[in-house]
């Protein structure tokens, strides 16, 4: 592996002596040991794009515990917070109560049909961009660069002597990855409680055991995974790479290594085509190999370890350029596309893979070539996975903007159902709890409906019998009621009965009610 | 087996065994799995020097930690204790009236209460302490003895009719039978009934409201509204212990059923005493 890259005569293209360790050809029995990647660090519009998206979803990872949000004094003031003692979850203007995580539920359904939706349009673009796995490898390569240097340095590093350079860099580059790793279990918790207070105890040594040992934890599997284990996390451990497959079609875009113009691959393409052989465009330069943080070869064909993140594309089309070649040897096609242009390379599965058939006489690429269209995202498939998800995402907002922010809800004593008093009233007894989703204190009236002549007491509060209380709440909270209802001997009409309580806030108009009912023994009747 | 067999295909090392023709291949184990093997024997050992582990004739060792799960289970029971604590303390220090009034010591009297009251009581009163014939509805707002906590305080302490307590409460209705002619009791149970406003035979209802006054209303009252000093039950309510037809009432009048309940305060000590009685006080009835 250890070997200098040398210049093509030819072409003045490095040649890299890179061979695909994951490549089916060569696969290895699962006992073997691990065969390490170097990945080459590339550079192009898809890398661009990578490091945009990792420091996007770092930035939000890392600093979305840190922001602030007034809420008044009776509710924390952190922007995203799942405060579990309190059984509260807090995202900027919404506070979900427990019994509210239906809408956390429809959340992950939606996460569901969108990564459904967006593998089908544009193949694994989670795995390639976005997937956790995939930003911190990613992050930890650039430290591992930022040490021991690019691709060749790194082989020769890791090939050569247990030197005091190699003790240094080998030591630097782990105490970082540890930090990382370190930062990444903390940030997590800071999800949880108030995030400065939990960093000043973190350090203090004052925080609960739950929060080091989860630090500990994640700091383990993040240096395990994204520090050592790398791609093998998505090879061997991940699920998604075989679920994905059933989501993909002939219209997917994948990345795709054109065959039908890069073939026959040929290292001294000029000697070649003086002998008067016919060449493909692949100079077979091996770029697309050394880029590859999956340690596959793309021109084998679709895979399952590619995790589609576009880097080959970038290296592949920087030597098209140097070669003055159209870019897009290796690019994202849909299967349509490819294997129609298979047939026109093949001359409809007649020949060999002739480069001449898709080249005009003068050179270029022809015209009856096909190209992904973006109309092509618009099929049955992407359309059915967009109609669930905006219908989920529909009815959660619908479920958002009318839900209930002061609710009542009423258990009947079952046990006695009903008591019969000296003078033949009937009372029944319930537990009124009133739900005061708001982090404000307010003043509720609880009001008997219906059940003629009844009249309420409430437990602790020492009025007289009345249809009608006043009752402070306090914010955020739920309180409970034990009410007894009393209804006199010769009005009752029956022997279960059917009413309301109806809760109210004079201040903001809301109301809720409950439908209750009230028991007697049959001999009311 | 003395020398390496090697498989021809795979050019792996085989085990010798052959079944059919088929040879076992020798894999190496997994090097994770191996080191994982080790330290889970590694775990074993040590954990048998610091645990409770091996069998002796008489016991077993005790481990270098000297951990036991009695003493789990003492620290576990002496922490509840502890949790309850001042509460605790505080019920067995205050009288009943004080406990009602402190919302936090109520509530903690109230739950204490309907865990005895389950243990202990529901024999008899029913698990929603709602009674049965001749058992008392705890949740109404009839009392014999006296609904106020210090009236319900004296009859769980001390019972109802229990001989060995001098301080019970103790009520006798004697059986009419003896000194009644049929016709009299008819006659009484008919005005008895007549009291709370149900339909009697008005001929009898005259004659029995003289026998009631001869003979009822010593320990019932003129007004047949009871009397508590006596245990005696208001005649006028909707509220009957063991009935409320007249068949019911004339078996009473002629040979009484007297129930009886033991006193509570030896048993289950002051404090659930009290708890006892701010619990049956809070189920609606309490006055």
């Amino acid at each position: 592996m250890n070997v200098i890259p040398k210049p093509d005569p030819d072409t003045e293209i490095e040649r890299l002596e890179a061979s695909a360790v994951n490549s089916a050809k060569v696969r290895q029995p699962l006992y073997a040991a691990r065969k390490k990647i170097f990945p080459k660090r590339a550079s192009g519009a898809f890398r661009r794009f990578k490091w945009i998206v990792m420091l996007i979803t770092l930035g939000i990872y890392y600093l979305t515990p840190w922001i602030r949000w007034d809420r008044g004094p009776f509710a924390p003031d952190q922007a995203v917070l799942i405060d579990m003692a309190n059984r509260r979850f807090y995202f900027f203007f919404i506070e979900i109560w427990p019994q509210e995580f239906y809408i956390v539920a429809g959340l992950l359904v939606m996460a569901g049909f969108g990564l459904f939706l967006i593998t089908s349009a544009v193949g694994r673009a989670w795995c390639g961009y976005t997937c956790p796995q995939t930003v911190w490898v990613d992050l930890f390569l650039v430290v591992e660069r930022g040490i021991e240097g690019d691709r060749n340095a790194r082989m020769k590093l890791d090939a050569g002597p247990w030197t005091v350079e190699k003790v240094v860099k080998r030591v630097a580059k782990h105490a970082i990855w540890i930090a990382i790793a370190v930062a990444t279990g903390g940030a997590w918790i800071f999800y949880f409680a108030d995030a400065p207070t939990l960093f000043v105890d973190l350090f203090t040594g004052t925080a609960l055991p739950i929060a080091y040992i989860t630090v500990a934890v994640l700091t383990a599997t993040t240096y395990t995974f994204g520090g050592l284990m790398r791609e093998q996390v998505c090879t061997y451990m991940c699920p998604w790479p075989r679920i994905q497959a059933a989501m993909l079609d002939e219209h997917s875009l994948t990345v795709t290594y054109n065959d039908w113009r890069g073939e026959p691959r040929s290292r001294h393409a000029k000697k070649a085509a003086a002998a008067g052989q016919s060449v493909g465009d692949c100079v077979d330069c091996n770029a697309c190999v050394a880029v590859c943080p999956m340690g596959i070869d793309i021109r084998d064909g679709q895979q399952l370890e590619c995790i589609t993140c576009a880097l080959c594309i970038d290296a592949c089309d920087s030597v098209m350029d140097k070669l003055g070649r159209e870019r897009g040897l290796i690019s994202y096609a849909t299967l349509a596309d490819y294997n129609a242009n298979m047939e026109i390379a093949t001359a409809g599965n007649t020949c060999a893979i002739t480069p001449a058939l898709v080249r005009t006489p003068q050179g270029k690429l022809t015209d009856k070539l096909a190209h992904f269209h973006v109309r092509k995202i618009f099929r049955p498939r992407t359309l059915v996975y967009f109609a669930a998800w905006s219908l989920v995402g529909v009815g959660l907002l619908y479920a958002l903007l009318t839900r209930d922010r002061l609710e009542v809800n009423v258990l009947h004593d079952r046990n006695p159902l009903y008591v019969t008093l000296s003078d033949g009233a009937i009372r029944n007894g319930y537990t009124v709890k009133l739900l005061n989703k708001i982090p404000e204190p307010r003043t509720i009236i609880v009001t008997l409906q219906g059940l003629r002549g009844a009249e309420m007491s409430v437990v602790g509060i020492d009025q007289p019998a009345d249809r009608s209380f006043a009752i402070r709440v306090e914010p955020d909270k739920l309180t409970t009621l034990k009410v007894y209802v009393r209804q006199p001997a010769d009005h009752i009409e029956d022997k279960v009965q059917s009413f309301h309580f109806v809760i109210e806030d004079k201040s903001s108009f809301e109301t809720d009610s409950y439908n209750a009912q009230f028991e007697a023994p049959e001999a009311y009747k | 087996m003395s020398e390496k067999q090697i498989d021809e295909l795979s050019g792996i090392e085989t085990t010798g065994h052959e079944w059919d023709g088929i040879k076992e291949l020798n894999n190496p184990l997994p090097r994770w799995w191996v080191w994982t093997f080790y330290a889970t024997i590694v775990w074993a050992l040590a954990y048998t020097i610091f645990y409770p582990a091996w069998p002796m004739l008489s016991s077993a060792t005790t481990g270098v930690l000297g951990y036991s799960s009695r003493n789990d289970v003492k620290a576990e029971l002496a922490a509840a204790v502890a949790a309850k604590g001042d509460m605790a303390a505080a019920v067995a220090a205050k009288p009943v009236d004080e406990i009602l009034a402190d919302e936090k010591l109520r509530t903690f009297a109230i739950s204490a209460g309907a865990a005895a009251f389950k243990v202990n009581c529901v024999q008899c009163h029913g698990s929603g302490a709602a009674g049965s014939p001749g058992y008392p509805n705890l949740n109404d707002d009839d009392w014999l003895w006296g609904g106020k906590p210090e009236d319900i305080l004296t009859t769980i302490s001390h019972g109802v009719r229990f001989a060995s307590d001098d301080a019970t409460r103790f009520s006798e209705m004697p059986p009419f039978a003896d000194t009644l002619d049929k016709d009299q009791i008819a006659q009484a149970a008919a005005y008895v009934v007549s009291l709370s406003g149900t339909p009697a035979n008005p001929s009898l209802v005259e004659g029995g409201k003289t026998v009631f006054t001869e003979n009822c209303a010593a320990c019932h009252g003129e007004d047949a509204k009871g009397l508590r000093d006596f245990g005696a039950p208001n005649l006028t309510d909707a509220i009957w212990l063991r009935g409320k037809d007249e068949a019911a009432i004339i078996a009473q009048i002629s040979g009484p059923k007297h129930g009886i309940m033991p006193a509570w305060a030896g048993r289950l000590g002051e404090s659930t005493v009290k708890e006892l009685t701010v619990y049956v006080h809070s189920l609606g009835g309490g006055e």
